[in-house]
Formats: C-alpha cells, sequence, structure tokens
C-alpha cells in the first residue's frame, strides 16, 4: 500500500510524543493495521539546547539518537508496507541523523529501496551576529528584552519551520523525512498536503491538518494517557493504542487507533489535548496559517472514533517563531524524608535551619524553593487549606537553589546530608547522596521575518 | 472518576444553592508556555458549560491563585467544546529548565484548579 494520491483517505499515526515517548509505540503502529504515514514528535522547547550540547562534544551527534535503534526496527516494515515516516529527530544535525539511518538501511539490505529527505534550514546560530546586525532583534516573546542581552550565552538558535519543506521532500519521492526544528503539527499537515494537493493558501484546509497534528502530535495523550475522565477505567493502558488521523481531502479527519488496542479515544479525551498548550485558541499560529479552535466540531461517531469538522483558518504571518536557548546559570535540588510523628513539622523545621545555615554562610541566590512532597509540592496552599497535616506519615522535603554564581550552588549541595545527623529528627532518604549543580539552559522565544529563513531539502539515497 | 458527591458546606448554602467542588461539573488539562501555565477547563456535560462561564470567571480563577502566580489570568471561551481556557502567568517560577518547582511545566494546575468551589442552583 503507498500513499494514495487523490481522494481516498490518508491514515497518519502517531509514534513518539516526544523524545523519551514509549519505544514500543512506533512498532505497534506499523504492526497493529494499515497505515500510510508514521509520524514521530520529538523536540520539545529545552530539546534543542541538549541536542546543541551533544553536538558542541562531538560533531556527528546532536539529534535524537533513540530514533536510529527505533528506525532499524521498523525499516523493514515500512518498506515492505510503503508506510512513509515524518519525524524531527534530526534535531540541530538532521544530515548526520539521516546518514545514520542510511546506514542502518544499508545493513538491513535495503539499499535503492529507500529514499531519505532530510530538510534544513531552521539553524540560524551560524547567522545570528548578521543578523542582528541587520536589525533582526529577535526580542524575547515574554519580557520584550533584546537578543543582544544575552548574545554571548547563547547555544542553540532556530527557527520553527512548518508543512512546505517536508511537502517538497515527500513530492521528490521521500519514504523518510527527517527534519530539524519543524512544528509539530507541520509532520502531520505535510502527508495531508502532499496526498491531496492542497493550495497553500487553502487555509481552512492547512487549519484542519494543524488541528490533526495538535490532536497527536503528543501521542497517547489524546487516547487514553494522562485522562482524567474517567481514569479508573480507562481500558489496558498497559497496551495503549496510540492515535491515528483518517484525513480526508474536504479537511474533516476522523481520530482513531488499532483495533485490540488499549485507552479510548473519546470527545473528552480529544478535547483534554486539544486545550493542552493552547494560547488564545482562536488563533493557534503556525508557519503554515492561523487555526480557529473555536471551530472545531466534535463528535464521537463510532467506539474509539471521533470525527473532526468545521475548523476554520486564516492566512498564515509573515514571522517565524524562533527557539533561542542560552545559558542561564546553575541550580540544584536536594532532597529528605521526614517520618510521622510531626513529619510535617519537622521538615518545615528542618527548612527554616538549612535557610539560616546558608544565610550565615553569606551564600546568595537568585531563588530558594522549598516543597513538602506529599504536602504542598503540587497544590501549593490549596492542599494545605484542607489538609490535617499532623496526620501526615511522611513528608519529604524539596529544596532548590537557583544562582549564577556556581560555588554557592556547588556549597548548597554540601548542606543537606549534615541535617540527617545534625537536624529535626526521623530523617531518612539519602541514599541517592549529594544533589549535582546542574547547568541551566534557559529558552528564549522570538519572531522573524519569514524572507530570512530559506528552508532546504536534500535527499539521501540508500 | 470517583465523582466525591461532596457538596461542600454540607450541601447547605445561601439562597438555595449548594456549593461545589468544580471537580463535580468539569475536567481539565494543563501545560506550559514558558513562564505560562495553560488550564483547559471542559464541562463534563454541556449543561454545565454556562455555569463555568459564569461563575469560574479570570477574576476569580487569579483569586484562586492568589499568592501562587506573580503574574495576570485570561481566560478565553471555546463554546464548541464546552471548555474555558485560562492562562496563568507567572505561574511556574520561570519556567522550563530556569524553574525549581516539581511542576515546572505546569501539569497538575488543571487539578489545583478543579478545587475551586461554585455555587450551584438547587
Amino acid at each position: 500500500m503507498t500513499a494514495a494520491r487523490g481522494p481516498s483517505p490518508v491514515r497518519i499515526a502517531a509514534g513518539q510524543g516526544f523524545w523519551g515517548d514509549w519505544l514500543e509505540a512506533p512498532y505497534r503502529q506499523v504492526t497493529g493495521g494499515p497505515i500510510d504515514y508514521l509520524m514521530m514528535d520529538y523536540l520539545a522547547e529545552v530539546t534543542m539546547s541538549i541536542l546543541q550540547k551533544q553536538k558542541s562534544r562531538d560533531p556527528s551527534l546532536g539529534y535524537a539518537k533513540d530514533f536510529v535503534p527505533l528506525m532499524e526496527r521498523i525499516l523493514p516494515i515500512i518498506v515492505e508496507r510503503g508506510i512513509k515516516v515524518t519525524a524531527n529527530a534530526g534535531g540541530v544535525n538532521p544530515r548526520a541523523c539521516a546518514q545514520a539511518v542510511a546506514e542502518v538501511a544499508r545493513r538491513l539490505k535495503l539499499g535503492g529501496r529507500l529514499r531519505i529527505g532530510v530538510v534544513t534550514g531552521d539553524d540560524l546560530l551560524p547567522r545570528l551576529d548578521g543578523l542582528m546586525a541587520r536589525g533582526h532583534e529577535l526580542r524575547n516573546l515574554d519580557t520584550g528584552r533584546p537578543l543582544s542581552d544575552v548574545r554571548e550565552r547563547v547555544l542553540a538558535a532556530n527557527a520553527y519551520l512548518g508543512a512546505r519543506p517536508l511537502v517538497d521532500a515527500l513530492r521528490r519521492g521521500a519514504d523518510v523525512v527527517i527534519t530539524g526544528r519543524v512544528t509539530d503539527t507541520g509532520l502531520t499537515l505535510a502527508p495531508m498536503i502532499h496526498a491531496f494537493d492542497w493550495r497553500l493558501d487553502a487555509w481552512d484546509l492547512l487549519a484542519a491538518g494543524t488541528v490533526a497534528g495538535h490532536t497527536i502530535e503528543c501521542g497517547a495523550q489524546c487516547s487514553g494517557g494522562n485522562c482524567l475522565v474517567d481514569w479508573e477505567r480507562m481500558p489496558d493502558l498497559a497496551n495503549v493504542g496510540y492515535p491515528i488521523v483518517d484525513a480526508r481531502p474536504d479537511g474533516t479527519f476522523e481520530i482513531s487507533k488499532h483495533p485490540g488496542t488499549g485507552g479510548r479515544i473519546s470527545v473528552a479525551g480529544v478535547t483534554e489535548q486539544l486545550v493542552y498548550e493552547m494560547g488564545d485558541p482562536a488563533a493557534y499560529i503556525t508557519p503554515d496559517c492561523i487555526a480557529d479552535f473555536t471551530t472545531i466540531r466534535l463528535e464521537q461517531v463510532g467506539r474509539d472514533r471521533v470525527r473532526v469538522s468545521g475548523v476554520r483558518g486564516k492566512p498564515a504571518t509573515d514571522k517565524l517563531k524562533v527557539s533561542v536557548a542560552y545559558f542561564y546559570g546553575y541550580k540544584a535540588v536536594g532532597t529528605l524524608v521526614y517520618a510521622w510523628p510531626e513529619a510535617y513539622q519537622k521538615a518545615r523545621a528542618a527548612d527554616r535551619v538549612l535557610r539560616q545555615r546558608l544565610e550565615s554562610l553569606g551564600l546568595t541566590f537568585e531563588a530558594i524553593h522549598t516543597e513538602l512532597v506529599g504536602a504542598d509540592a503540587t497544590h501549593g496552599r490549596l492542599a494545605l487549606e484542607q489538609l490535617a497535616v499532623e496526620d501526615l506519615p511522611e513528608v519529604q522535603l524539596r529544596i532548590g537553589v537557583r544562582s549564577h554564581d556556581k560555588p554557592a550552588v556547588e556549597r548548597f549541595t554540601r548542606e543537606i546530608a549534615p541535617l540527617i545527623l545534625n537536624g529535626p529528627p526521623s530523617v531518612t532518604g539519602f541514599a541517592g547522596g549529594r544533589p549535582k549543580p546542574e547547568e541551566i539552559v534557559a529558552y528564549w522565544p522570538a519572531l522573524l521575518d519569514k524572507s530570512m529563513v530559506e528552508p532546504c531539502v536534500e535527499l539521501v539515497e540508500v | 472518576m470517583r465523582r466525591r458527591s461532596k457538596a461542600v458546606n454540607g450541601g447547605r448554602g445561601r439562597s438555595g444553592k449548594r456549593r461545589v467542588l468544580l471537580l463535580e461539573l468539569a475536567h481539565a488539562r494543563s501545560g506550559d508556555k514558558g513562564d505560562t501555565a495553560n488550564v483547559g477547563l471542559i464541562a463534563l456535560k454541556p449543561k454545565y458549560y454556562p455555569l463555568l462561564v459564569k461563575h469560574v470567571t479570570a477574576a476569580r480563577v487569579a483569586r484562586h491563585f492568589k499568592g501562587m502566580i506573580t503574574g495576570p489570568v485570561e481566560r478565553f471561551e471555546l463554546p464548541n467544546l464546552h471548555a474555558l481556557n485560562f492562562l496563568l502567568h507567572g505561574a511556574l517560577d520561570g519556567g522550563g529548565t530556569i524553574s525549581l518547582k516539581t511542576d515546572a511545566q505546569g501539569k497538575v494546575f488543571s487539578t489545583a484548579l478543579l478545587r475551586l468551589e461554585v455555587a450551584m442552583p438547587r
């Protein structure tokens, strides 16, 4: 089976919702029933900086390494069945990722049977000074500050590309498209544009494909995972089925999953995913279009099948979002566990002692943050107001510090263990040892004129 | 989800109304964008949606989270999905990698909002 051109529906399956997602999911998606495309989303906001760090240590790295063994497992199947793959696993080094996949394919004797498309052009790091010199200030979307404030600490800078370069790769016959920083939604939208020959100004259709992408971009989070409604009766999460989009040329689509899998496709679960990480729902802005989530109609049309229709879109803006990663400072988090009786009060007392010692040492921190896990770590005072804290059987004291001063953070990490013998009683749980100071790589969102970014598509023949 | 049919104040309320936890009327999912947490609040039944619109205002949510967030609260309506979307600015101690919070990505602001009490007509 190959991806159909023309009016027949196209099946796009989600295989990964983030880097670190369930390794079994892609295999189950390509073997559990017919699909045309496998979409795998790897890149969260902070992932690019981790990958950039890896690439700076070894120029052959900088992509999602897990992707290669995962592809090794499914390549023979996707070649056999004509399933195409879109994945932003390339991180800051899509070419190296494509080469690694090509090597695996050759080892599997798939030579002559696989074409890999590589999408680049998102990496702005080498061009940053030129762009800034030409007046592109890359102001922080949250704070309004120009990027020049942190220029010398920038570690990665990538524009979010849309579906277009993937469409280009698919049109040129790519079976597997590996990209750098492409939007999560673009990975799902591109196969639809390609299969249905959608015009690139058909805003309602592009918006529909974008909504489809948003629905499945977090994998099982729309098919029963992390679903609050009726969670205790969620069927067989151990075998949760990852979502599949059955897309039609008119922009309507259905969300389903393979038969015999766990989880559930319901209006409630799909709605939870639709509102996830939502800003203004009337203006979900991507490089491809602006989707209006207030126009979405959902309908349960069968067991584990939700129909999505009515999506309206507006023209894309002339900007691209840019994600910049920069070195911010250091942090460390230490924990100790206090037991009944008065576990909560003991943990509070330990926190006071520790803070007093940090102050006596003259250490300065941008922030000291204390949580009592088991009491207030997730819901803060809202939880404490409804809790009899004196009855708690145990509480974990979790205290973190953040500073631009590395020695201060290092000294903090040495102040936790002494509390076991010289602080409040009934304390345990330090088996993990002294916490390690961690470098903070922070995220700087900005906008850049679209005309400044030229996506590039290359093909690698296996 | 098991609904604790817990009517707060023992089910008695002023002016013939019953105070209930939002947990009984809605479900929710939350996430992050930088230092902002978003909470999507979804009516468990379509007939509850107008109650959410009326009672769960941006001002009410800001009061609910007072001291826990440093910025304003914005609200958006999605009547088509019987849902409201809230943006809680300054909710995540800087957000992402900067944050020292367990919930650095705002994943459980969802159920924190469901602790809100609203007055329901009997």
